[in-house]
Order: structure tokens, then C-alpha cells, then sequence
């Protein structure tokens, strides 16, 4: 059997779901309460990695394929890059050209939150996948590559 | 604000000798739990200090990579660390701290440390101060790194995209050529 026992394994599909869920509250809500598109992005990551450990990899991957993965990381920071061009219509890079909206609401303050959502996706894929390929790497024989590497 | 001087002398107790025993034992799983103490400390120290957004950014990392070390580590079983005893490295280390005493020294010796919470910076003060009215974001510490600096952020996440890439090149299974094979190339 892969991955670890049953109990764990149990735990993990009731937790998972509430972890992103936390995750996405954290980012979405950043720009109103300590957190940010970092944190966030790591506790989502975070979930999925759960996932790798409690389940093995193909369960993992079946949640979240890799090649998504790589297309989240990408895009998210070809997002941040467009939404700082965005800012050039208004005369400069990074200029906050959005309707900053009412204080203390959850639309409010402009290009700030869509630059949180952009950062969550770029850290939180590209963490899961360096987990995913570190995983991976020690699975193909470590040792085997050392003695290699010594012979 | 009350003192909170007494906490924090614990915690950073706590986290020099953390640091210490990471640096000085042989057992390579007992050098990645003990920086991953030295890391919730730090977590803890940021929150006595008012910063719930770094504290809460410190503790996830040092989870995510208390995780990744340990499975690194764990079946690694490497524990034939060799020691460091360079002469070389002792000194350059004092030097070190010496310039940094001898610095500080110059720069606080007359004035004294700035009070906390009052920024030394005239650029600071102004973010303080039009933060809220500015970009309307309720947590200052938001709208300092994504609406002032986020060219600052933009630079972060560009170093992060390009470590992740290289990590991703470098740990890949497609497209390597064994030793053999370029050998008989």
C-alpha cells in the first residue's frame, strides 16, 4: 500500500479541503488582515503537499497535474508583470490605476488585491512543485547516484 | 506599549543556543530540527513585536521547509559530517563582528537607538502616515509591498521564479545523459 496508514490518510481528505480553504481566506482578505498572497500561496501549497505525503504522488497529481502546476506558476507571475504594466496607462510602472473602492471592504484598494492573487498562485504552484520534484529525486536511488558518483 | 524587553531576551536566548547546537552537532536531522526551533522562535518574536504578517509568512515557510529538509534528510542518514575546526573562518568571523560592533558604534554611540516604532527614515514616515488614505488597504504592511514598492515584489518574485526553474532543471528526470553516454560521444 502507498503512502502511509489509513488514519492518516482519513485525516488528510477531511483536512485538505479546509487547509486551501484557509489559505484562500488568507489571501483574498490580505489586504484587510495580517496574511498576503505569500503566506497564502505556502498554506495552499501546503495542502497539496499534505496530500503527496499522506497518499503518494499520483493522488496528489491527480488533484493538481503537474503540467497545471507549471502553468499556474507561470502565469502567475506573467499576471504581476501585466497588472505592473497596466499602471503604465496611467503614466507609471506600478501605478495603482484601479478604483480603490471603500476602505475596509473586501474590493478596496485597487491593484493590491489582484497582485496578492498573482503572487498565491506563482508561490503556491511552484512550492508544490519543488517539494514534487525533490520527492521524486530521492525516490530514483539517492544512494545510487552517490556510489556512482564515488566509484 | 508595555516592555516587552523580558520575552524577547528569552526568545533570542533560545535562539542563539538553537543556532549553536545547529551548527555544532553531528547528527545532520538534529542540526534541521533544531534551525526549525530557532525558526519558531523567530515566529514567536515577530508576533510579540506587533508583525503578525511576518510572523504568520516565518511560521508556514519554516513548516514547508521543516518538511522538505526532513524528507531530504531523514533516510539520508548522513551523519559522517565532517568537522569544522578552520582557523581561517574563526577569525574571519570576528573580524566580522568586530566591524559590525565597531559600525554600530559609530552610527548609534551619540544618538542612541531610535525609539520603537519611530522609523530613523523620512521615506518610512510617509508611508506610515498616507499609507490607508493613499491605497485604502486596512493592513499597511500590504499596501507597502504590493502598491510603494511593488517593483521591489516584482523583483522577489522574479528571484523566485527563477530558483524554482532552476531547481525544476536541475532535479529533472527527461532529457539527461548519463556519464557513459557522453563518454562515448
Amino acid at each position: 500500500m502507498k503512502g502511509m496508514t489509513i488514519i492518516v490518510k482519513t485525516i488528510t481528505d477531511f483536512v485538505a479541503a479546509f487547509i486551501v480553504v484557509f489559505g484562500a481566506y488568507i489571501v483574498l482578505y490580505g489586504h484587510l488582515t495580517p496574511g498576503g498572497g505569500f503566506a497564502g500561496g505556502v498554506i495552499i501549497a501546503c495542502a497539496f503537499i499534505l496530500l503527496m505525503l499522506a497518499h503518494g504522488r499520483e493522488v496528489a497529481f491527480a488533484r493538481l497535474p503537474e503540467r497545471a502546476a507549471h502553468i499556474m506558476d507561470s502565469s502567475g507571475a506573467l499576471a504581476f508583470l501585466i497588472i505592473g504594466w497596466l499602471g503604465v496607462t496611467g503614466g507609471f510602472f506600478f501605478l495603482n490605476v484601479f478604483g480603490r473602492g471603500d476602505m475596509f471592504r473586501l474590493l478596496s484598494s485597487g491593484m493590491i488585491l489582484p497582485l496578492n492573487i498573482a503572487i498565491a498562485f506563482k508561490v503556491g504552484s511552484s512550492l508544490f512543485l519543488v517539494f514534487a520534484a525533490l520527492a521524486m529525486f530521492r525516490r530514483r536511488s539517492f544512494r545510487a547516484m552517490i556510489e556512482e558518483e564515488l566509484s | 506599549m508595555e516592555n516587552i524587553a523580558p520575552q524577547l531576551y528569552t526568545l533570542l536566548v533560545f535562539m542563539v543556543i538553537g543556532s549553536v547546537v545547529a551548527v555544532e552537532t553531528k547528527n545532520l536531522l538534529s542540526a534541521v530540527i533544531s534551525v526549525s526551533a530557532v525558526g519558531f522562535a523567530l515566529s514567536v518574536a515577530f508576533l510579540f513585536m506587533g508583525a503578525p504578517d511576518i510572523a504568520i509568512t516565518q511560521l508556514v515557510v519554516e513548516v514547508l521547509v521543516l518538511i522538505i529538509l526532513i524528507r531530504g534528510t531523514i533516510l539520508l542518514d548522513n551523519t559522517a559530517v565532517e568537522t569544522h575546526g578552520d582557523t581561517l573562518a574563526v577569525v574571519a568571523s570576528l573580524i566580522f563582528f568586530g566591524l559590525l560592533l565597531g559600525f554600530g558604534a559609530m552610527i548609534f554611540g551619540s544618538t542612541g537607538f531610535p525609539e520603537f516604532g519611530e522609523p530613523v527614515m523620512r521615506v518610512s514616515r510617509v508611508y506610515v502616515q498616507t499609507g490607508l488614505p493613499a491605497t485604502h488597504a486596512a493592513n499597511i504592511v500590504t499596501s507597502v509591498i504590493l502598491d510603494f514598492r511593488a517593483y521591489d515584489t516584482l523583483g522577489e518574485a522574479t528571484v523566485l521564479f527563477t530558483s524554482v526553474i532552476g531547481a525544476l532543471a536541475l532535479l529533472r528526470k527527461d532529457g539527461k545523459v548519463r556519464r557513459e553516454e557522453v563518454a562515448s560521444a
